[in-house]
C-alpha cells in the first residue's frame, strides 16, 4: 500500500486577496498577492493583525459563510464578512475543494473530535465518504506517521498529552490525504518536548507525502530548517502590498532581522533583552542565596536572605475534590506528593517537570486556591498578618492581598467588561491602592486601552493586564502559570524585567514554567518535580510516590 | 467528572448487542412501568432487571456507585408520597399533619418501586454502551441526521472540559478577589460572573471545534462509516426479552387486580 505517496501537492494562488470579517471595519488582509508551487514548504511571519490566521482559515475552507440571504438583499454592509480579489487552490475556491486542504489550530483540546483515538483519526475520512475498508488502512497509516501506532484504536483521546492531542489531530488530517497542510501556532499550546514532537511529526509526514506546507508560528527556530521559504506579511493598506518581504529562511531572516525582532517574532539565536537583577538575591553575590538554576533541588535546602513567607509541607496535591460513592468519600489520587517547598521575600522560585507532573496543581495549592490532599501549606506571620496560617482558608479579598496568582489563560480572569474597571477591581474590594493602578497602567503599556473591553485585546495586551490586575491588589507572593506559553520576544522582555524588578523591591515570585531563558532571568531558585506514575495500582492505592526535589 | 459514563474494560454480553435494541427497549420498558402507579408491576419488572444485571457487566456496588443519586430520589420520592398521599384504609402512623395509611403506604412504596424500575433501564443501558456506538447506530439504523448526531456527540466530549473549566473560573476568579461567601445576593451575583466566565469559554471551545469539525470535511451531503452498526440474533433476544418482562410485569399485575392505569384514572 503506497497510497499515500500518491498525494498531489496542491498550488495556492491569491490575486489581490482581501477579507473583511463580519462585523469589523476594517479587513483582516488587504491585496495579498502570493503564488505557492506544489510541494512548496513556507512559513508565513508577520505582527499580529498581519492576517495570517485569516489567510489560513479561508484556504482550509472554513471561513465566514457567504450567506445566501444576506446577498439576495443586495446591500452588504458592515455585518456582513467581504471578500475580494481571488483565493484559489488548484485553481479552484478553497470552499470548492473539500479535502485538499487539512488545518490543524493551537488549543489541543478541539483539535480531538472523538472519544476513541481510531475514530478520531478516521472522522475525517468518512466525510469525505471514503470506503469503510479503506478507511482503517488510512488510519493505521496516519497513526503510524505521526508515531502513535503503538495506541491501540479504542485507546481514549482524554488521556492524550497536549503533543500527542496535536499528533492526532495530525493523523485525522492525514488521513483524508490532503494536499495541503494548514497549520495554525500548533505549538504554541505544549511544552518542549510536545513542540519537538510535533515538528518532527510534520516533517516525516510531508517527506513522505511531498504535500505542501504552510505553517504560522512566532517561534522562527522550531521551524526554520523545515522550511525553504519564509514570507512575511504586514497588516495591508491601500497603497502597500501585505507581503513585506518573501524568500529563503537564511536571506528573509539576515533581510529582515532588526524589523522581526522589533516586531517580537522569536528569530534564531536571538533572546531579548532583559533587566539584569540587582538585588543580592537575584545576583548570585550572596553566597548560598541562589542556587544556580537547573541545579536539581535547591528549594528549600539553602537557607536564604528573604523572609520566609510561604511554606509546603510534604504536600500531596490534586485537582480533584473527594469524590463520593454512595456513602462514602473518596479522596483524590494525588497527581505529586511529597513536595517541600519554601517561598521568601525577593526570591523567586522556578517550578518545572514534564507535563502532568502537578506543576500548575502544585502552584494552584499553594496559593491557597485548592485544598491540599496531604501534606501543608503555611503561611508565616510575615504573610498572614492575622489571617491564619492556612491560604486555603482565607477569604478572597484576604488572600488577593496576600498572594496574587496570574493563571496561564488570562480571560478565565477577567471579573468586568472594561481594562481600568478590571484593574480597578482588586483596590476597590480592598479599600485601598487605587493610586497604584496609573503606575501599572503606564509601567506595562495599558495607558491608551483604559476603555477597551478586555476580551477584545491581542494575546500579549491580555497576558499584562492579568499580571497587572492581580499586582493591583500589592500581594507579597506572586506566583505565575506559565507566564509565557505563546508571547512573543517583546512581551516576553516586558514580563520578564517587570518581574525582576519585583523581586528587587522584595516581592516573592513563584512561576510554573518552562521557559529556561525566563528562569535564568528570574534566578533564585528551582522545584524539579518528577514525572507522574500512572500505573493503575498506583490509581488504586492512592499512592503515588512524586519526586520532588530531592 | 471526566470519568466515563461506560464500564472501563467491559466484555458483558449485552456490550456486544446493538445500541439501538438496548435503547428501544429502554424506551418499552419506561413507558409501560409509566402507565400504572402499583407495586406489583413495578416489583415483577425490577425483578427482572435485577436479574438481568449481570449480563450488562454490573455488579450490586457498581450499580450503587452510579446509581445511587436516581434511587434516593426514588427512596425520597416514595417517602412524601406515603406521608403526604390521601389517607384510605387503617391508620399505621399519625404525626401532625403526616400521617402514613395502608393506602398510602402501598402508593409510597409503588412510586418508590417504580422510580428504581425506571431508573435501573437507563443506568443498564450507560454501563455497556459507548455513546460512539449508539450515536453509529442512530445514524446508521434509526436513520437520524449525521450531522446532528454526530454534532452532539462531539459537544458531549466537550461537557466534560467544562465541567474543569468552572473549576478553574472558580480558582481563577477567587484569585481576584471574587469570593464565594457573603450574603446570598452576592453569591448569586458570584456565581452569575462565574456562569458569564464559563459560557465564553463553551462558546470559544464550541467555535474552534466547529472550525475542526468542518475542516475535516464535515458537513456534506456524502459520507461513509468506519464503523459499521449492524445488527445481530442477539438482537432479537434483547427485544423480546424486554417485550417478555413487560408483559410479564403488566400481567402480574393485572391478576393481582393492583392494575390502575394513572391516566385514566379521572
Amino acid at each position: 500500500m503506497t497510497a499515500s505517496h500518491n498525494v498531489r501537492p496542491a498550488a495556492v494562488t491569491a490575486l489581490g486577496w482581501g477579507w473583511r470579517h463580519a462585523g469589523r471595519s476594517l479587513p483582516a488582509v488587504r491585496g495579498l498577492d502570493l503564488d505557492i508551487r506544489p510541494g512548496e514548504r513556507v512559513l508565513l511571519l508577520g505582527p499580529s493583525g498581519a492576517g495570517k490566521s485569516t489567510l489560513l482559515h479561508a484556504l482550509a475552507g472554513v471561513l465566514g459563510d457567504s450567506d445566501a440571504g444576506a446577498h439576495h438583499e443586495g446591500t452588504p454592509d458592515a455585518e456582513d464578512s467581504d471578500e475580494t480579489g481571488t483565493l484559489l487552490i488548484d485553481g479552484a475556491p478553497p470552499r470548492a475543494r473539500r479535502g485538499r486542504a487539512g488545518l490543524m489550530q493551537q488549543d489541543p483540546e478541539t483539535q480531538v473530535v472523538l472519544s476513541r483515538v481510531g475514530d478520531d483519526v478516521a472522522f475525517g475520512a468518512e466525510n469525505l465518504a471514503v470506503p469503510r475498508a479503506d478507511i482503517w488502512t488510512r488510519v493505521g497509516e496516519a497513526l503510524d506517521d505521526v508515531g502513535l501506532a503503538h495506541l491501540p484504536l479504542d485507546h481514549p483521546t482524554s488521556a492524550l498529552s497536549g503533543g500527542q492531542k496535536q499528533r492526532l489531530a495530525l493523523a485525522g488530517i492525514l488521513a483524508m490525504r490532503p494536499g495541503l497542510l494548514l497549520l495554525d501556532e500548533p505549538t504554541a499550546n505544549l511544552d518542549p518536548a510536545g513542540v519537538l514532537e510535533v515538528r518532527d511529526a510534520v516533517g516525516r509526514c510531508l517527506d513522505k507525502t511531498g504535500a505542501t506546507l504552510v505553517v504560522v508560528e512566532h517561534r522562527v527556530g522550531v521551524w526554520k530548517d523545515l522550511v525553504d521559504r519564509i514570507v512575511v506579511l504586514q497588516p495591508g493598506s491601500a497603497t502597500e502590498s501585505a507581503v513585506l518581504l518573501d524568500g529563503p529562511p537564511d536571506q528573509v531572516l539576515a533581510q529582515a532581522r532588526d524589523m522581526l525582532v522589533a516586531a517580537g517574532v522569536w528569530v534564531p539565536g536571538y533572546v531579548p533583552a532583559t533587566r539584569t537583577r540587582t538585588a543580592a538575591a537575584g545576583a548570585g553575590g550572596a553566597a548560598g542565596t541562589r542556587g544556580p538554576a537547573g541545579a536539581p533541588g535547591a528549594a528549600g535546602a539553602v537557607p536564604a536572605a528573604g523572609n520566609l513567607l510561604l511554606a509546603a509541607e510534604d504536600l500531596a496535591v490534586s485537582r480533584e475534590r473527594p469524590r463520593r460513592r454512595g456513602f462514602k468519600a473518596i479522596p483524590p489520587v494525588p497527581v505529586q506528593s511529597g513536595v517541600t517547598a519554601q517561598v521568601r521575600a525577593g526570591q523567586a522560585l522556578t517550578i518545572t517537570g514534564p507535563n502532568g507532573s502537578g506543576k500548575s496543581t502544585f502552584a494552584l495549592t499553594l496559593a491557597g486556591l485548592l485544598q491540599p490532599v496531604a501534606g501543608r501549606v503555611s503561611a508565616t506571620v510575615d504573610l498572614s498578618e492575622g489571617a491564619g496560617i492556612d491560604p486555603y482558608k482565607w477569604k478572597a479579598e484576604q488572600l488577593i492581598s496576600r498572594i496574587g496568582t496570574v493563571f496561564q489563560e488570562p480571560e478565565h480572569q477577567f471579573v468586568t467588561g472594561r481594562v481600568l474597571d478590571e484593574l480597578m477591581f482588586g483596590p476597590r474590594h480592598l479599600g485601598h491602592g487605587e493610586e497604584r493602578v496609573d503606575e501599572l497602567l503606564e509601567r506595562l503599556r495599558l495607558t491608551k486601552l483604559v476603555d477597551a473591553n478586555p476580551y477584545t485585546l491581542s494575546g500579549g495586551e491580555k497576558r499584562r493586564l492579568s499580571v497587572a490586575t492581580v499586582l493591583a491588589a500589592h500581594p507579597r507572593v506572586l506566583i505565575l502559570d506559565e507566564p509565557t506559553f505563546g508571547q512573543d520576544a517583546n512581551t516576553w522582555a516586558e514580563l520578564a524585567s517587570f518581574l525582576s524588578e519585583l523581586l528587587d523591591a522584595g516581592t516573592a515570585v513563584v512561576s510554573v514554567t518552562h521557559d529556561q531563558e525566563f528562569s535564568d532571568v528570574l534566578g533564585g531558585t528551582e522545584l524539579k518535580l518528577g514525572a507522574p506514575e500512572l500505573k493503575p495500582a498506583a490509581r488504586e492505592t492512592g499512592l503515588n510516590p512524586g519526586v520532588a526535589a530531592p | 467528572m471526566r470519568q466515563s459514563l461506560t464500564l472501563q474494560a467491559n466484555h458483558a454480553l449485552l456490550t456486544r448487542a446493538n445500541p439501538l435494541a438496548k435503547f428501544a427497549v429502554v424506551m418499552l420498558l419506561t413507558v409501560v412501568l409509566a402507565l400504572s402507579i402499583d407495586w406489583v408491576s413495578a416489583s415483577v419488572a425490577l425483578a427482572f432487571e435485577l436479574l438481568l444485571f449481570p449480563l450488562a457487566g454490573l455488579t450490586v456496588s457498581l450499580l450503587w456507585q452510579r446509581g445511587w443519586p436516581l434511587i434516593l430520589a426514588a427512596a425520597l420520592g416514595g417517602w412524601s408520597t406515603s406521608i403526604l398521599a390521601p389517607d384510605t384504609g387503617r391508620i399505621l402512623l399519625d404525626v401532625g399533619i403526616w400521617s402514613i395509611s395502608e393506602g398510602s403506604l402501598e402508593l409510597g412504596l409503588g412510586f418508590l418501586l417504580r422510580g428504581v424500575a425506571i431508573a435501573l433501564p437507563a443506568v443498564l443501558l450507560m454501563s455497556c454502551t459507548d455513546p460512539t456506538d449508539l450515536a453509529d447506530a442512530l445514524a446508521q439504523k434509526a436513520k437520524l441526521p449525521h450531522r446532528f448526531v454526530l454534532g452532539t456527540l462531539a459537544a458531549m466530549r466537550l461537557v466534560g472540559l467544562m465541567a474543569e473549566e468552572w473549576q478553574t473560573i472558580g480558582m481563577a476568579r477567587r484569585a481576584r478577589g471574587v469570593g464565594s461567601h457573603g450574603s446570598p445576593a452576592q453569591r448569586l451575583r458570584a456565581t452569575l460572573g462565574q456562569s458569564f466566565g464559563l459560557l465564553v469559554q463553551a462558546v470559544r471551545r464550541a467555535s474552534r471545534l466547529a472550525v475542526t469539525m468542518e475542516a475535516r470535511g464535515f458537513g456534506g451531503a456524502q459520507r461513509t462509516w468506519a464503523r459499521e452498526s449492524t445488527f445481530s440474533t442477539l438482537d432479537i433476544w434483547v427485544v423480546l426479552g424486554g417485550v417478555l418482562v413487560a408483559a410479564v410485569a403488566v400481567t402480574a399485575a393485572v391478576s393481582a387486580g393492583t392494575w390502575n392505569m394513572v391516566f385514566l384514572e379521572q
